[in-house]
């Protein structure tokens, strides 16, 4: 039998980044604030201090970091003629757990999405004529101009490094020409770049192309942000993505909101408790809290006015389903729209081997490096080429941690004596080109309940349909070629390509964008959640995350979830407190 | 009769019965309690008279003292444990004599031998604002004191030998801001507890004033700011900024001074540090000795270890990042001629104070589990001797031991 335990304002499900977000915002305006996570307390100097931080087996091959999969994971398949399996160990994307969730353990790629992203739809109807048959892809229901403030806010937030191309319409020499307007400069410089990059700019120049610094979550020099929380400069160790830094140098929900937030009255964080599911009242349409477990079994009721669904995407969408809110997609059908397009990221890349030439790869941080923007989403003319979509295209030197690092030329043995020595005389003397591709919505990549398999508490876990599209493959190729024409200019030795090939394969790592599942859109006939990620069903519940996707961009998309959560923060400290209800009328 | 009548009649019964009290309440004006709760605030009451996770002013915290261990009391007004029964004058008797209500003398862990300088106004007005807290029952534990310290009446001879009581006195000849820095350095701020040297019966010794002590395995650097000091490189600014944010460009505050920053000088007004700043640059010294700079062997070692260990946040020249990762390079910590600081901050770690200012509790972690005695000596050395410091080597004998002391004693 549940415990009730007394209300709250505010109960938000997972603190992670969305969930510390939205906490600060909510106390600051006075409200009782209740963030629930199902990991443990991690904070820099006790949890990945700088004399464990860089522990490459224990962190990333031992999963240590990642969310434990004994005791709910997802099953997955390609395609519904399959039987789904579950995950027993992560490998193409990593869930995070634990205070700071997935942010903890990212790279800081830090982008904000096109224009033309948000209204994907309608804008490549408009240019290119209707979607082919089965793609699923909608427009935000939210525009760039009214997320640009929100950008601009978790980018000081962060102190993001980089350098604007579009200083509100003025295009700016060094920047990238086709991103959307900013109101304001990056709060820090960009990193310092290396050998690679130099390399990546010189050659995408002679193709014509406009380089620009990544913009990036690892500070460039000492900063302090708006809240008053310090950073510290990235020392360029290259244990970003897959860990948690040691330095203060990797902006993360501890770095920049905790030191305020925690000490809060009107805050408080229980860890080591897991959301079991939202409780409805008898109308099913009003939320009256969540129920949660603790460690030992024990079943908690928690009332609250405001439940905030945090929990990373995939969490989120499974939530939503286990709480009976919205009805779960059925592709044979149609019908139900929660775990509707589910999509994921399109990645490809050349390796350039430089016979005199190091690169010292192992100077390296998570978002360090050149991009190009030229065929991402609509900057360029797709008329004829059979995809819509893009990606940047770029020259990260993000790490060469040992354990994970080996690249060798085409024709190298997979192992033995002739593999060890490639990867020796190589380690130092060869960087990658990586196309970022988007991902678009197909009716038949989805997320629902699985028959068969349960977590630890018996709950059915989530189960996972998906493959690459005829749009991906299209996309992908394209862009393949164009990171080998840059790739081959990069003056190295030689080069080897690694396309994307099909079926998606759920083991080898690609990338932790899991998006979709509670779409957001205009109505709610397209969508689980409104333009404030404001539930449709039950207007008490809101939705974080890029769950609220409704395709993926050919971008990194934290910066995206930051911007739409601060949106839906403002609403609700706007709109809602006074006058809690739907904010759109359906 | 209704309700709400009820009820106000009731009230007015209340209010009758009260009258006594409330003519009390009047003469605390609101001035009154604020000028309690600054002088609170530049005393550090409530850093030692708080135990960790505890009611604030409860007490229960103990304090390491060569002798033994010393518990600060409860000094909210609950009658049967706190001061819910003592008079002004009482109070008065504690902070300006030393003594109880009963006659019976204060251990000098509590610092009366400072709270003597507080004229009875503000001492009055300490006890206006401690009778507004909200009264929590809390009985002191009992000292842990060895014979013959445990004999309160001992301390009538230390009190004779050591202890002159009487308020501040200004200096005619020194400017208003260096008498009032001289009354909150030597009077409530009690800065000598800590950083003057103490004789064999933890008396100061008046030839080392505030030129830097030892207390509960910690050394606390030499902050005479004049010519020869432990801060003579640090300008009043920095004082002030160090005082009120907890960081500087030389350093930031962690343990003990993270305490007086936390509950201390962060809240005092910045015409009140700038005298601290005053009065402190006006203390000159001798110059130190040059100390022994560390054979070649022991250089290298300790280079070494601090590549791979320390130079990611503190920079390869000893640099740092200012008001983030603190610079090694002029140090008052890492020259002070007692290392155990140093020692101990790499054994251990540190966790820069946050404030208001800096909110971010900025940490070094722990290197006890992963450097040997003789590599903790090694990097220590090297910094003390490098980018112009000039301390005397470590060595691996006080690493050892220093560890040893820091062991968590088994109950």
């Amino acid at each position: 039998m549940a415990r009730k335990l007394p209300p709250v304002d505010v109960v938000l499900v997972g603190f992670g980044w969305t969930g510390a977000i939205l906490a600060q915002e909510l106390t600051d305006e006075g409200l009782e604030v209740l963030a629930i996570e199902r990991g443990a307390w991690r904070d820099t100097p006790t949890d990945f201090p700088t004399t464990t931080a860089p522990d490459e087996l224990r962190w990333y091959w031992r999963k240590e970091m990642f969310q434990n999969n004994s005791r709910e994971t997802l099953t997955f398949r390609n395609n519904r003629g399959q039987t789904a399996l579950p995950m027993r160990r992560w490998g193409s994307f990593l869930v995070g757990e634990g205070v700071g969730g997935s942010g903890v353990h990212w790279n800081g790629q830090t982008w904000r999405f096109l224009p033309s992203d948000f209204v994907a739809a309608s804008h490549n109807i408009d240019r290119y004529g209707p979607l082919p048959e089965g793609m699923t892809v909608q427009d935000y229901g939210v525009t760039y101009d009214e997320l640009e403030p929100h950008f601009d806010r978790f980018e000081k937030l962060c102190g993001i490094g980089g350098k604007a191309g579009n200083l509100n319409g003025r295009i700016e020499a060094g920047g990238n020409p086709f991103e959307g307007w900013r109101s304001a400069e990056y709060p820090n410089p960009p990193m310092h770049m290396t050998f690679s990059q130099n390399q990546f700019a010189r050659a995408t120049a002679e193709l014509g192309l406009k380089a620009f610094p990544g913009p990036s979550a690892n500070m460039s020099r000492a900063y302090t942000n708006p809240l008053g929380c310090q950073l510290a400069p990235c020392t360029y160790c290259g244990f970003c993505e897959k860990f948690g830094c040691g330095n203060y140098s990797k902006a993360s929900a501890q770095t920049t909101i905790l030191p305020v937030l925690m000490k809060k009255p009107n805050f408080t964080l229980k860890t080591h408790n897991e959301v079991l599911t939202i409780t409805l009242d008898k109308s099913g349409q009003r939320a009256t809290g969540v129920r949660h477990v603790d460690l030992e079994g024990n079943e908690y009721e928690q009332p609250a006015d405001l439940v905030i669904v945090c929990a990373y995407a995939l969490g989120s969408t499974r939530l939503m389903m286990l709480s009976g809110i919205g009805e779960i997609y059925n592709p044979a059908t149609g019908e139900g729209l929660v775990g509707k397009n589910y999509c994921y990221q399109v990645m490809s890349s050349a390796e350039v081997f430089y016979e005199d030439k190091y690169t010292n790869g192992f100077v390296g941080a998570g978002a360090l490096g050149m991009a190009v923007d030229e065929y991402n989403g609509d900057n360029f003319d797709h008329t004829g080429l059979g995809f819509i979509g893009g990606g940047y295209i770029a020259n990260w030197t993000t790490n060469a941690r040992p354990i994970e690092t080996h690249r060798t030329p085409e024709g190298t043995p997979t192992w033995g004596s002739a593999w060890k020595k490639a990867v020796a005389d190589n380690f130092l003397k060869s960087t990658s080109v990586g196309a970022h591709g988007a991902s678009m919505a197909y009716a038949n990549n989805y997320l629902d309940l699985d028959p068969t398999y349960t977590d630890v508490y018996g709950r059915p876990l989530m189960r996972m349909t998906y493959d690459f599209t005829p749009n991906d493959m299209a996309m992908s190729g394209f862009l393949t070629e164009r990171v080998r024409e840059i790739a081959e200019l990069m003056g190295g030795r030689e080069i080897k390509l690694n396309p994307r090939e099909g079926p998606y394969d759920s083991m080898p790592y690609q990338t932790t964008h899991n998006t979709g599942g509670t779409i957001m859109g205009t109505n709610p006939t397209n969508s689980v959640v409104n333009r404030y990620l404001q539930s449709w069903d039950v207007p008490n519940v809101f939705v974080m995350g890029a769950c609220v996707f409704p395709q993926n961009a050919g971008y990194n998309p934290t910066g995206a979830v930051a911007a739409l959560a601060y949106h839906a923060a403002e609403a609700i400290r706007t709109q809602y407190l006074r006058s809690p209800g739907p904010l759109v009328q359906a | 009769m209704s309700a709400p009548l009820h009820a106000s009649a009731a009230l007015a019964a209340l209010v009758l019965v009260a009258a006594p009290l409330t003519a009390t309440a009047q003469v605390n004006s609101f001035a009154q309690v604020e000028r309690g709760r600054y002088a609170v605030a530049t005393g550090n009451c409530e850093g030692c008279h708080t135990a960790p996770g505890e009611p604030s002013y409860a007490g229960g915290r103990g304090l390491e003292t060569p002798f033994g261990t010393i518990y600060a009391p409860n000094i909210t007004f609950e009658p049967e444990t706190g001061l819910g029964r003592w008079s002004k004058d009482d109070f008065w008797r504690a902070m300006h004599e030393g003594k109880g209500p009963d006659g019976s003398n204060y251990y000098p862990a509590f610092p009366y031998p400072h709270f003597t300088k507080m004229p009875r106004e503000e001492v009055d007005a300490i006890y206006d604002y401690l009778a507004t807290l909200e009264p929590v029952r809390k009985e002191k534990p009992e000292n842990e004191l060895p014979f013959p310290m445990n004999q309160r009446l001992s301390l009538s001879v230390w009190n004779w030998m050591f202890f002159e009581p009487g308020v501040y006195q200004p200096d005619p000849e020194k400017s208003a801001a260096w008498n009032r820095g001289a009354y909150l350095v030597e009077g409530p701020g009690h800065c000598a507890a800590c950083h003057t040297e103490k004789n064999i019966a933890g008396g100061d010794k008046a030839s080392e004033h505030l030129k830097g002590g030892q207390l509960d395995n910690w050394s606390a650097p030499d902050i005479r700011g004049g010519e020869g000091g432990g801060i003579a490189h640090w300008s009043e600014d920095q004082i002030v900024e160090y005082l009120k944010t907890g960081r500087n460009e030389h350093t930031a505050a962690f343990s003990s001074m993270a305490e007086v920053i936390e509950y201390s000088t962060q809240l005092m007004l910045e015409d009140d540090l700038r005298a601290i700043a005053v009065y402190l640059k006006d203390l000159d010294s001798d110059a130190r000795q040059p100390a022994d700079r560390p054979g070649e062997p022991v250089m290298t070692a300790g280079a070494a270890v601090y590549f791979d260990n320390c130079s990611a946040c503190h920079v390869a020249d000893g640099s740092g990042v200012p008001r983030i990762f603190a610079p090694l390079s002029g140090s008052g910590k890492v020259n002070d001629p007692d290392a155990t600081t140093v020692i101990r901050v790499i054994l251990e770690g540190a966790r820069a104070v946050p404030t208001k200012a800096h909110p971010s509790p900025l940490s070094m972690p722990a290197f006890d589990w992963k450097l040997s005695d003789e590599q903790v000596a090694a990097v220590a050395s090297y910094v003390r001797a490098s980018w112009g410091n000039a301390a005397a080597p470590v060595t691996a004998d006080e690493v050892a031991a220093l560890r040893e002391a820091l062991q968590p004693t088994v109950q």
